[in-house]
């Protein structure tokens, strides 16, 4: 019989050993998955994960993709760390894309940067209202945040294809459900960088990241509500004898990481599409939970992990190209990666040693 | 108007069947929130298993199996490695997702044979009534038996008994002698199988075709459910028959012409849980009726 006993200190050892054999073993059964399939194994492997490192371009386009994956999942740590499970960031996405949007087609032939900054605000701010649907009927009413944030994304996805299909539409899109393209003092340009000059979409928006990051590594690990964020999800009877308030932490949570995903989704739209239309997400809240795990929850171990996942995703739509592969693997392998990166939790928690019955 | 109801008990019986297996498996302490998934495993198996044999019966027993089977995963993870059982429910919905649809993608533009109405005789000629309940295909019929099956189960069998133990003191089960993980094991899984046939009723009797996703959140709304129905099997009936009531509520708008946009008559059932959540537990503040060790796991080697 398997036998499991807790550690006393949590392996660190395993800590850092644990993403990288998880992605590994997924990548193995990836393979297996490819073989039965009958693709080209060796050939599927270097398309998923090789060739979007192949050209500058693909390599810029990788951050891209990160982009709204690290804000969303740099938002979820603060959620997972309090034991909070906001499952409806794709809706704040929606919602905070959306209400951002709908500001800036107010003020057309603005060409200031100002709107863009009135924009993150917007994004935020509503992002965040989203979010707090879920948090106070949890803090008022104990009622499940899974649940309600889940069900949210449903509302979103449906109220931003009303609006596209009708407030908004622009009635010179030729039936199209999309709006009118934003104004310029809306848009972020790609980057042209000395010498090289524009680098596939690459945009001022990935900037961002090089502030949030260490700001938030600073906010959980160096100040108090960091740390009671985390006591809370540790141990909330520890939390509560330490006198910290658990409404207020489990609503500001949920409120921080709705407002970033917000302002992924500003972000997003604002750099790659610049108008809206019914998908402006593609389940980056849904992919984002996976690598916040992936990331383990550490800032930095985020933007590793979006980097990685978005890799995969554009490998993906290269394979799909290339090889005819469904675009639709890239869930199966985010779901497994995500199975075993919780086994590698367990392995970090316990000791596993079998014991024989008698 | 008899037409209308029965299109209301035939809407609700997805959510029924998938909400009485969530059930028995969360009353014996184990938080599967990968039911979404298991549908959507139940319903593209069950779509692929009639469009090769052509028999819909077997199309059932198809979606169950493949209930079970993916259940096994999350049994495995959860109940075996002890990972968080949040977090492995939704990486069982992601997983599925995108698996049913690698596998339904042939299946795209097919249409499935439905499932027979059985008539039951004498019974089917009783006016209105008859029509309505005793007129119906083995899957309701089924669904109604198990709320009765499960409600008796737990009140009066020594199964039933021993999986309530285990879901409200997995230590004391274990101090007496019965194998916790072994009864959720068999508690998830027979709540696989439930998810697996309610997933399978969707192409067997509403939607005869595949679509990527095609159970639109009902998996989730089942797990509210639940909570709603305080774990009662009866009461879940009437919650999934309200929600049955709110998701055809579109189509009688549509029938009237009444001017509201689709959009916001599709929200409604996704409203309607939120609503229904935050009223059972603005009822439940004081008597909270969820086993005391859902989602809690059993170390086992005391």
């Amino acid at each position: 019989m398997i036998e499991f006993t807790p550690r006393k200190i949590q392996s660190s050892f395993w800590a850092i050993l644990s993403p990288i054999i998880s992605i590994a073993i997924t990548i193995f059964i990836g393979s297996l998955i490819f073989k039965i399939l009958s693709y080209p194994v060796m050939e599927s492997l270097y398309q998923v994960f090789v060739s979007p490192f192949s050209r500058p371009d693909r390599i810029a386009d990788i951050f891209v993709k990160a982009c709204p994956l690290i804000i969303i999942g740099l938002g979820l740590i603060f959620c997972f760390k309090a034991n909070i499970w906001n499952i409806g960031a794709e809706g704040q996405f929606i919602l905070g894309t959306l209400c951002a949007g709908s500001f800036a087609l107010l003020f057309p032939e603005t060409k200031t940067y100002t709107l863009l900054f009135s924009m993150f605000i917007i994004g935020f701010i509503s992002g965040a209202i989203w979010a707090s649907i879920p948090a106070i009927l949890k803090v008022k009413l104990n009622v499940n945040e899974i649940l309600v944030s889940l069900m949210l994304v449903y509302v979103a996805m449906l109220f931003i294809d009303f609006v596209v299909r009708g407030p908004l539409r622009d009635p010179m899109s030729f039936g199209f459900p999309l709006s009118k393209v934003y104004p310029d003092g809306a848009i972020i340009s790609k980057v042209d960088f000395p010498f090289i000059g524009f680098l596939g979409q690459f945009h001022y928006g990935i900037f961002i990241i090089l502030i949030l990051c260490p700001l938030i590594w600073f906010f959980i690990n160096k100040t108090l509500p960091g740390f009671q964020i985390k006591i809370f999800g540790s141990s909330t009877r520890a939390s509560e004898f330490a006198g910290f308030n658990k409404n207020k932490i489990t609503f500001y949570v949920l409120l921080v990481s709705g407002g970033l995903s917000g302002v992924a989704g500003v972000i997003e739209v604002s750099a790659n599409m610049g108008r809206l239309q019914p998908e402006v997400s593609f389940g980056y809240g849904f992919t984002a939970i996976i690598v916040a795990f992936l990331g383990r929850l550490n800032p930095y171990g985020v933007v590793i992990a979006g980097i990685i996942i978005a890799t995969a995703k554009l490998g993906a739509d290269n394979a799909q190209m290339v090889l005819g592969i469904p675009k639709v693997v890239t869930g199966i392998f985010e779901g497994m990666l995500l199975f075993f990166l919780l086994a590698g939790e367990t392995i970090q928690k316990y000791k596993i040693s079998i014991r024989k019955d008698n | 108007m008899e037409n209308l109801l029965i299109t209301i008990l035939l809407t609700s019986i997805p959510i029924l069947l998938a909400g009485l297996g969530e059930l028995v498996t969360e009353k014996s302490g184990v938080l599967n929130l990968g039911v979404e998934g298991m549908m959507l495993c139940g319903a593209v198996a069950a779509l692929g298993s009639v469009l090769i044999f052509g028999n819909p019966y077997i199309g059932i027993l198809f979606g169950a199996i493949a209930g079970i089977l993916i259940s096994t995963v999350f049994s495995f993870f959860t109940i075996t490695l002890m990972t968080n059982q949040v977090a492995t429910g939704l990486g069982l919905t992601i997983f599925a997702t995108a698996l049913t649809g690698l596998i339904g993608e042939p299946f795209v533009g097919k249409t499935a044979a439905s499932l027979p109405k059985l008539e039951i005789i004498f019974l089917s000629d009783i006016p209105y009534l008859g029509k309505i309940l005793f007129s119906n295909d083995i899957l309701v019929y089924f669904a109604i038996f198990l709320i009765f099956f499960i409600h008796f189960g737990f009140q009066n069998t020594k199964i039933g008994i021993i999986i309530r133990a285990v879901g409200d003191n997995h230590d004391s089960a274990h101090s007496i002698g019965y194998s916790v993980k072994l009864v959720r094991w068999i508690s998830t899984s027979f709540g696989g199988m439930c998810a697996g046939m309610g997933g399978a009723y969707i192409p067997l009797a509403l939607t005869p075709h595949w679509s990527e996703g095609m159970t639109a959140g009902k998996g989730w709304i089942a797990l509210a459910l639940v909570v709603f129905a305080s774990w009662m099997p009866i009461r879940l009936l009437i919650g999934a028959l309200i929600f049955g009531g709110i998701t055809i509520l579109q189509f009688v708008a549509q029938a009237r012409g009444w001017d509201v946009p689709s959009q916001f008559l599709n929200m409604l059932p996704y409203l309607a849980t939120i609503l229904a959540l935050a009223l059972i537990s603005f009822k439940l503040r004081h008597n909270n009726y969820a086993p005391a060790c859902l989602g809690k796991h059993f170390l086992g080697n005391k």
